[in-house]
């Protein structure tokens, strides 16, 4: 009977672990940066056909989190952080998580579609099949590469935000997605260079592992350096300005003195200090992204409020 | 009931009244999403196996 063996194992799904299976974590990025797409746009969008699109770009976001748990459930039960996931720990089953994301996406996408528009739909649908198929089955066992390929996954989000408000992709939803392409790489390195004994454990082929540290930090050095121009690109685009492109300075200027730091240095001394730089790289990579998004979305505000610099340029 | 059962069926009473309300608050959320659109002035008919002349004049 269903209920004795409920008891016997003592373990029963509860809300909560559904929700986990939704990776809310990843989620707040995905609204964050959904809205500022969304939010910049030139074309204004009715506040409940904007609230209710974001809510179901962030449910499309989370399915693709469930059926990633379910794929990776063999890779989690090894690694620390990982170990405690609903499907690892015996919570949620397998099958159950599998289901429970595939009717996630289903909703998701075609909720999106009727609140939207079908562009906007088309596109969550393949970062759902992109992040669950492409990144989780295929690339992330497979190649060192795998989150290079991988981060478009995590960079379509404001695209779709942006799809949500005009109908179309532009030339500033491409350089958004590209900004969040380019940045993944070196963030995640920067991650795995402290992060590297658990990888290895797991088998999954990050190139810290493949490749060793040295190669890994001149990637990280090398992929820095081809993100700044996307960063500052988007300045001179009709949702770019003064401010951000101030900003931009800044934290670019940041990002590649920490990556020139890491390039720098040797495996021994950062043993020594217990990866300090890498650290405190990988802190700083975090500010990188959330206070671009943020700038563009106070450049948006002040524009709203009729405070345009006719001076500036606008190149692209 | 013994202990073990109560705990268990407390549980699942929080479970339930949680799915209870994510289904609610979804309905809430397409009527919200139907209120805008039609005050929006867009067009509610849809494809139905049969001639609609309003969606030809649409386009």
């Amino acid at each position: 009977m269903a209920d004795a063996s409920v008891i016997e194992t003592g373990h029963e799904a509860d809300f909560g672990d559904y929700v986990a299976l939704l990776k809310p974590r990843v989620m707040s990025l995905v609204v964050f940066t959904a809205l500022v797409g969304l939010l910049v746009a030139p074309v204004s969008v009715n506040p409940v056909i904007g609230f209710a699109s974001i809510l179901f770009i962030a449910i499309g976001g989370g399915a693709s989190g469930a059926l990633n748990m379910w794929w990776d459930a063999d890779i989690d039960a090894v690694m620390k952080r990982t170990q405690g996931r609903p499907v690892p720990s015996g919570r949620v089953t397998g099958n159950n998580a599998m289901i429970f994301g595939l009717w996630l996406s289903v909703i998701a996408v075609l909720m999106l579609g009727l609140t939207a528009n079908y562009l906007a739909a088309g596109l969550l649908a393949f970062t759902i099949f992109f992040y669950a198929v492409v990144y989780t089955m295929w690339l992330k066992r497979s190649t060192p590469q795998n989150i290079v390929i991988g981060g478009a996954a995590g960079a379509f989000p404001p695209m779709i935000g942006w799809a949500v408000a005009t109908g179309s992709v532009g030339i500033e939803s491409i350089l958004m997605f590209a900004l969040i392409f380019m940045w993944t790489p070196p963030h995640f390195w920067a991650l795995a260079l402290f992060m590297n004994q658990d990888y290895s454990k797991a088998g999954v082929p990050m190139l810290t592992v493949t490749h060793g540290k040295r190669v890994t930090r001149n990637h990280i050095l090398v992929y820095t350096i081809a993100l700044v121009p996307f960063a500052l690109a988007i300045a001179f685009t009709s949702i770019g300005g003064p401010l951000y492109f101030a900003v931009s300075l800044v934290l670019n200027a940041l990002f590649l003195k920490g990556a020139y730091d890491i390039w720098k240095r040797q495996e021994e001394q950062a043993e020594t200090d217990n990866y300090a730089t890498e650290r405190k790289v990988f802190r700083i990579s975090l500010y990188y992204l959330f206070l671009h998004f943020a700038l563009l979305l106070v450049e948006a505000t002040v524009k709203g409020f009729g405070y345009n610099m006719a001076a500036w340029p606008q190149w692209i | 009931m013994s202990g073990t059962d109560s705990k268990i069926s407390d549980r699942r009473k929080r479970n339930n009244i949680m799915i209870g309300i994510v289904l609610f608050s979804f309905v809430g959320l397409v009527f919200a999403i139907t209120v805008a659109k039609m005050m929006a002035g867009q067009n509610m008919e849809a494809f139905d196996h049969a001639v609609r002349p309003a969606l030809e004049q649409a386009e």
